[in-house]
């Protein structure tokens, strides 16, 4: 236990499990935030983003695999997100908790067509040769695979930092975000600017699926095992906050990780319930809130 | 005939079909109709937090699921054969003395007493925790799920006091009365309706009264109801600990119709599918969520049987069809004149009330 070199490990993986759940919790966060709405089916998107990625990297096989199996799952995803914005979400948005439910059912079907076309076993990625091994760093050997993935959440948090603050599309993302009536009269089309979030964030979670998929075998529930730890990351983030969501991330990854020394598994998932629960009863509003006057924020 | 006669009249002859059943139905029905009255508690309790109280808990199997092993625990000691003092599973996963929290549900009035009080101190403290903060709509729901994918993975991973994924089965007994037998089958089917229709009784009657009135108002308007001086808080811890009671008494019953509890009756897929069955029904009908209970789970059989991988598509469908197309469920489809279909607890036949608007922003 006091072993330094296993702590040190111990953080790494947290940080490592909280770079998945970033990648996983962001498109969450970001339509919570505009539409206060939860997409249960953003599991099933990471899901088919990994998938994506399968078919991808087996007829293209060589270096060139990994990045088109990325773009390829971060468009396939974002377009998924889209259809399932304009054909669902849409008409749903003033009954967020019917929203749960019908995405609930959107994710069942997701998972049994899943299991129909590619079987209930999963399928699995070969990643690439330079990623099967691990930096020495001192008494820590950290894998690449698990380097590569921080990299990836890094690269896309700057870039959705970078979207959100300087271009004018993340002006109008912002502009919604903060007052949608007033963004509405002032000419800005909010259900656009409902729909590009939507999809961007779906298309975030087709890249957690690839990363997912240099990890372990795609199967059709690989989603649901971490969206639940999304879904409190969001929760523990604040509304729709890019670096709350992050912070939530880290905190809820390190948390889980940091458990695992003590108990098992099981116990540091009720541990983090009860964690979570706890934090709530101090910061209900969240690690990061949006100032309001509003009375029900 | 006045419409409050009405009702009465279709609602005791309904009641006297279902006491009649055993006579009608053949044995594999029976079953059936026991275990889905059995899950129809549940479907009750969901009524008064979601349907009344505006509030989605994606976490009943939790309730279920603590009722259900209350009760099993006990039948799992009365089922020991003469020399054991503990069950066989418990021996495998080498555990050697029998844990202080399992010999206290030896006692046949422990146990049945568990089976409420259980369910209800933990609905009550973890609902007031999330309540007095404030914390509401989707937040709930969500945080009730993640309770749902906590409490089954403990069940799983502490295979030496929970039977693990197997669950709990094979129980021989209940206060001496053989289980397997026609007639303690019909006996539990019977004590099932009985308890049903109390149940069914009693929830119309919380919800016609002033308890049920303020739970309306906290479901429609939290914050003129804190203006007008009153705390939300006690009315949704209360309406919370109510559907886990509920829920636990219905877990305890199935676990006796189905011989078995297991983590898959209780995470967090089964927890959603409890929400369905009233959605379809119709959220805040008593009646209607009774029979959705009923038409769901029907259909599930039918559907699983012959073609198994097509029912989650139809499953799918029906969350998707219960909120944009059926709002109100079947309760909504017939026409309001008719009193049982009236929204629970208004009495004289009122209009149903306004859309909830608690969770908007």
């Amino acid at each position: 236990m006091g072993d330094p070199a296993f702590v040190l490990g111990q953080v790494f993986n947290g940080l490592s499990v909280a770079s998945i759940y970033v990648l996983a919790a962001l498109g969450l966060a970001l339509s919570f935030g505009l539409m206060r709405v939860i997409n249960m089916a953003h599991g099933e998107i990471v899901m088919i983003g990994g998938y994506i990625a399968y078919l991808v990297m087996h007829v293209v096989t060589g270096p060139l695999g990994l990045p088109l199996a990325m773009l390829a799952a971060f468009a396939g995803a974002g377009l998924m997100g889209a259809v399932l914005e304009f054909g669902l979400i849409r008409s749903l948005t003033s009954r967020p908790l019917d929203t749960l439910l019908a995405t609930w059912g959107v994710s069942l079907i997701a998972q049994q067509a899943s299991r129909d076309l590619f079987g209930a076993t999963g399928v699995s990625v070969t990643a690439p040769a330079w990623m099967s091994g691990a930096l020495t760093l001192g008494p820590m050997s950290l894998p690449i695979t698990r380097l590569f993935i921080l990299a990836v959440s890094m690269l896309v948090l700057a870039a959705l930092a970078a979207l959100l603050k300087t271009t004018r599309v993340g002006l109008l993302v912002r502009a919604v975000n903060q007052d949608r009536p007033t963004a509405a009269a002032m000419g800005v089309s909010v259900r656009g600017v409902d729909m590009f979030v939507f999809a961007l964030g779906a298309a975030v979670a087709g890249l957690a699926g690839v990363v997912l998929a240099l990890l372990g075998p795609v199967t059709p529930t690989v989603g649901q095992s971490y969206i639940v730890p999304a879904f409190l990351v969001v929760i523990m983030g604040g509304l729709g906050s890019i670096s709350g969501t992050t912070i939530a991330a880290v905190i809820i990854g390190l948390f889980s990780a940091l458990a695992q020394m003590f108990v098992d598994v099981s116990f540091a998932q009720v541990l983090m319930l009860a964690f979570v629960i706890v934090f709530l009863q101090f910061r209900p509003q969240g690690v990061i809130a949006i100032r309001s006057r509003a009375l029900d924020a | 005939m006045t419409t409050s006669r009405q009702s009465l009249v279709v609602g005791a002859v309904l009641v006297l079909l279902a006491l009649a059943a055993p006579f009608m139905l053949a044995d594999y029905d029976l079953s059936l109709l026991g275990r889905f009255l059995a899950l129809s508690l549940t479907a009750l309790g969901l009524v008064i937090l979601w349907g009344e109280g505006g509030v989605l808990s994606l976490g009943q199997g939790v309730f279920f699921g603590l009722g259900g092993y209350a009760l099993a625990m006990h039948l799992k000691l009365n089922a020991l054969s003469g020399g054991d003092t503990m069950p066989d599973f418990m021996q495998w996963s080498g555990v050697h003395t029998l844990p202080w929290w399992w010999a206290l549900f030896a006692n046949p009035v422990v146990a049945l007493a568990g089976v409420v009080i259980v369910p209800g101190v933990i609905g009550a403290v973890f609902s007031w925790l999330i309540f007095r903060r404030r914390i509401a709509g989707v937040y709930v729901a969500l945080i009730t799920q993640a309770l749902a994918l906590v409490f089954a993975t403990l069940l799983i991973s502490q295979q030496g006091f929970t039977g693990g994924f197997n669950g709990l089965t094979d129980f021989q007994t209940l206060f001496g009365a053989r289980l397997a037998t026609r007639a303690s089958g019909h006996a539990l089917y019977w004590i099932t309706v009985v308890l049903v229709v109390a149940c069914f009784l009693l929830c119309r009657l919380l919800l016609a009264s002033r308890f049920g009135r303020m739970l309306r108002a906290t479901r429609d308007g939290p914050n003129r109801v804190r203006f007008l001086g009153y705390d939300p808080t006690p009315y949704k811890v209360v309406a919370f600990s109510v559907a886990a009671v509920l829920a636990g008494i219905s877990g305890a019953l199935f676990t006796l119709h189905a011989g078995v509890i297991s983590p898959a009756l209780v995470g967090v897929a089964p927890s959603i599918e409890m929400v369905i069955w009233v959605a379809i029904g119709g959220r805040t009908s008593l009646a209607g969520a009774i029979a959705g209970v009923l038409l769901v789970n029907y259909a599930k059989d039918k559907v699983s049987t012959v073609l198994p991988a097509f029912w989650l598509y139809v499953l799918g469908g029906l969350f998707i069809i219960a909120v944009t197309v059926a709002p109100k469920g079947l309760a909504g489809l017939i026409p309001s004149r008719w009193p049982w279909t009236r929204p629970a607890g208004a009495p004289g036949g009122a209009p149903a009330a306004t859309a909830p608007e608690a969770d908007a922003p």
